[in-house]
């Protein structure tokens, strides 16, 4: 008898885990149908000309992505110019170059900087970190760099540059907190060989550990780009919002996410909503597409141990 | 006998140690600016009428954000029983049951969907309960944090289990216990620690989240009588007063980043150092 109720118990849990698991295609699915369906009305009137519109007019009704999608990118591109390089180098010195204990308590404040709300980063950014840049980055980097294009004109404080700035801070702990396990995760052997052939600790971490690392760390970049892409409300905050389509990156402009968030409750009419919708699907075909790369390139590097957090 | 370039390699040596040093310092600056900033500028603001009382009408000072923090523990809350249930078993059905492939989609499906935007989420779920509700509400923005939380939760969860050794199962078993007292009894409760600090985590991570709340829960004045009901909460009404444009409400914005950054702080410090053993290391 206590087989019976044993066997139904075990086919009741089974089932009910299964059920629970599922829930994720799910949502998945779920999140698909109604981004879609929220772009129809969208969908239908501009159809790819959409994506390379780059007119925001809501009183002619007339709807594109392009300076959206151009600011996601122009963003995220600084993000990861500025993250990457510190965000391995700093991986490396925790896992290869550190004094044993040193290593807890800067990885605990990385881990920190992870759990900060975007929303406290976002203002943060713009009531300490733009006045900063306006006062002193700014001014140098138009006297340096002012022949490019990107670096031209006067800034009002809140700008691409700002954006890119925040994004770096938020892809940093992602991207070194991956890598640092991809790091963890290269077999003693590979260091102990080049030690044998009388490297020192930089030459070892260099031959042995990162070349064997590449393909992981570069997972690690691509999920903090797929992060990036999709950061809304720090983003929203110093970007400065605007809909025009310039290549300084000292003017203002705007992303997908923060766009959304920005005009969501301006939206008066189902034209308008709809093409709100739409941005944020491109936004979703982003961020998928990316993570999908990001994910592959990191289970088949490391196996499934490596869980991205935040 | 030493290589003719042995000194140069030896500097690099250092070098290289003293830049990846300087990275890393580098990358915890942003980390104590903010604490210096939201203490020195939220921490006078922060009293007892900042706790106790609702926020004055339009450019009025005073008042403080009551609402809000209570707010924030209700949305925390419904997001918990939303996201806890499926994202536990969810992990558990990864961990102790299926096959290989595929429990390797829905891992797959789990951490792509990790990756989905928060202001997305927002906007699915005002297409799925805010239209149809007819306007915001507490239950609309308890739904999208819980439904964040599932894969975060699920993914945690699952990586805990496969920590525990598998002789426990074998050994109860083999004692003929059903298996699903097995996993519940010995296997769930041996890692249950590893489980609640994953749950811990994730609250503590959609504690923080704004971009879903924005078109979801609507934000009020007031204190809400109803789920169905607009509530406020403490991300969004930083996100409001910090971008408003008055002085008043820019003090009391830094007040509120600083008690929502505490609340984060205190549940990611809390469980690192509340549970140390072996089945924390991989959270």
């Amino acid at each position: 008898m206590t087989t019976a109720t044993g066997q139904f118990g075990d086919r009741l849990f089974k089932w009910l885990t299964l059920l629970m698991a599922l829930a994720i295609f799910v949502l998945i699915g779920l999140i698909g149908y109604e981004l879609f369906a929220g772009s129809k009305l969208s969908l239908h009137k501009f159809g790819w000309h959409f994506l390379i519109s780059s007119d925001w007019d809501p009183g002619n009704d007339i709807y594109g992505a392009l300076p959206f999608v151009f600011g996601t990118l122009v963003s995220s591109l600084i993000a990861l110019l500025i993250a990457v390089p510190i965000s391995i180098a700093t991986a490396v010195y925790l896992t290869e170059l550190a004094p044993l204990w040193i290593r807890q308590p800067l990885i605990i404040f990385i881990e920190l900087l992870a759990a900060i709300p975007s929303v406290i980063l976002g203002f943060w950014g713009f009531f300490v970190m733009i006045p900063w840049l306006h006062k002193h980055l700014f001014p140098w980097l138009r006297d340096t760099l002012g022949f490019l294009p990107f670096f031209k004109g006067n800034d009002y404080g809140p700008c691409m540059l700002a954006a890119g700035m925040i994004l770096a801070i938020m892809a940093i702990p992602i991207i070194t907190s991956v890598s640092r396990e991809i790091l963890r995760s290269v077999p003693g052997l590979q260091r102990e060989a080049a030690y044998a052939l009388g490297a020192t600790r930089w030459e070892v971490t260099r031959i042995a550990v990162l070349s064997y690392a590449k393909k992981g760390i570069f997972g690690a970049v691509i999920l903090g780009l797929g992060r990036a892409l999709g950061e809304t409300m720090a983003v929203t905050m110093v970007v400065g919002n605007s809909s025009q389509l310039v290549a300084s990156l000292f003017q203002p402009g705007s992303t997908l996410a923060s766009w959304i968030a920005n005009q969501f409750t301006e939206a008066v009419d189902d034209l308008f909503y709809s093409s709100l919708f739409e941005l944020g699907l491109v936004l979703l075909g982003l961020t998928v597409l990316v993570n999908i790369v990001a994910q592959l390139l990191l289970k088949t590097f490391a196996g499934p141990s490596v869980i991205p957090q935040n | 006998m030493t290589a003719p370039n042995h000194q140069w390699r030896q500097f690099k040596d250092v070098l290289m140690q003293i830049i990846t040093l300087a990275c890393a310092i580098l990358v915890i600056v942003p980390l104590i600016l903010v604490f210096y900033h939201l203490i020195t500028e939220g921490f006078s603001s922060l009293n007892l009428d900042f706790f106790i009382h609702l926020p004055k009408a339009l450019g009025e000072k005073g008042g403080g954000m009551a609402n809000a923090i209570v707010g924030t523990f209700v949305l925390i809350c419904e997001a918990a029983i939303v996201g806890v249930p499926i994202g536990v078993l969810g992990g558990v059905y990864l961990s102790e049951y299926g096959g290989t492939k595929f429990n390797w989609a829905i891992r797959f499906a789990a951490d792509i969907l990790n990756g989905v935007p928060s202001i997305t989420w927002g906007v699915v779920v005002y297409g799925l309960m805010v239209v149809p509700m007819h306007g915001p509400s507490a239950l609309a923005g308890g739904v999208v944090l819980g439904l964040m939380m599932i894969p975060l939760v699920m993914r945690t969860t699952e990586e805990v289990l496969q920590l525990v050794p598998g002789g426990y199962r074998e050994a109860a078993l083999a004692l003929g216990i059903a298996k699903w007292k097995t996993i519940v009894q010995i296997v769930i409760r041996t890692a249950l620690k590893g489980i609640i600090t994953g749950i811990l985590l994730a609250l503590a991570r959609i504690a923080g989240e704004t971009a879903p709340l924005l078109f979801t829960v609507g934000g009020a004045l007031g204190w809400a009588h109803s789920l169905k009901e607009p509530i406020a909460a403490l991300p969004l009404q930083i996100y409001l007063y910090a971008t408003g444009p008055y002085e008043d409400w820019h003090r009391q914005a830094w007040a509120g980043a600083l008690v929502l950054l505490l609340l984060v702080l205190a549940i990611n410090i809390g469980v690192r150092f509340l549970t140390r053993d072996r089945f924390q290391q991989k959270i």
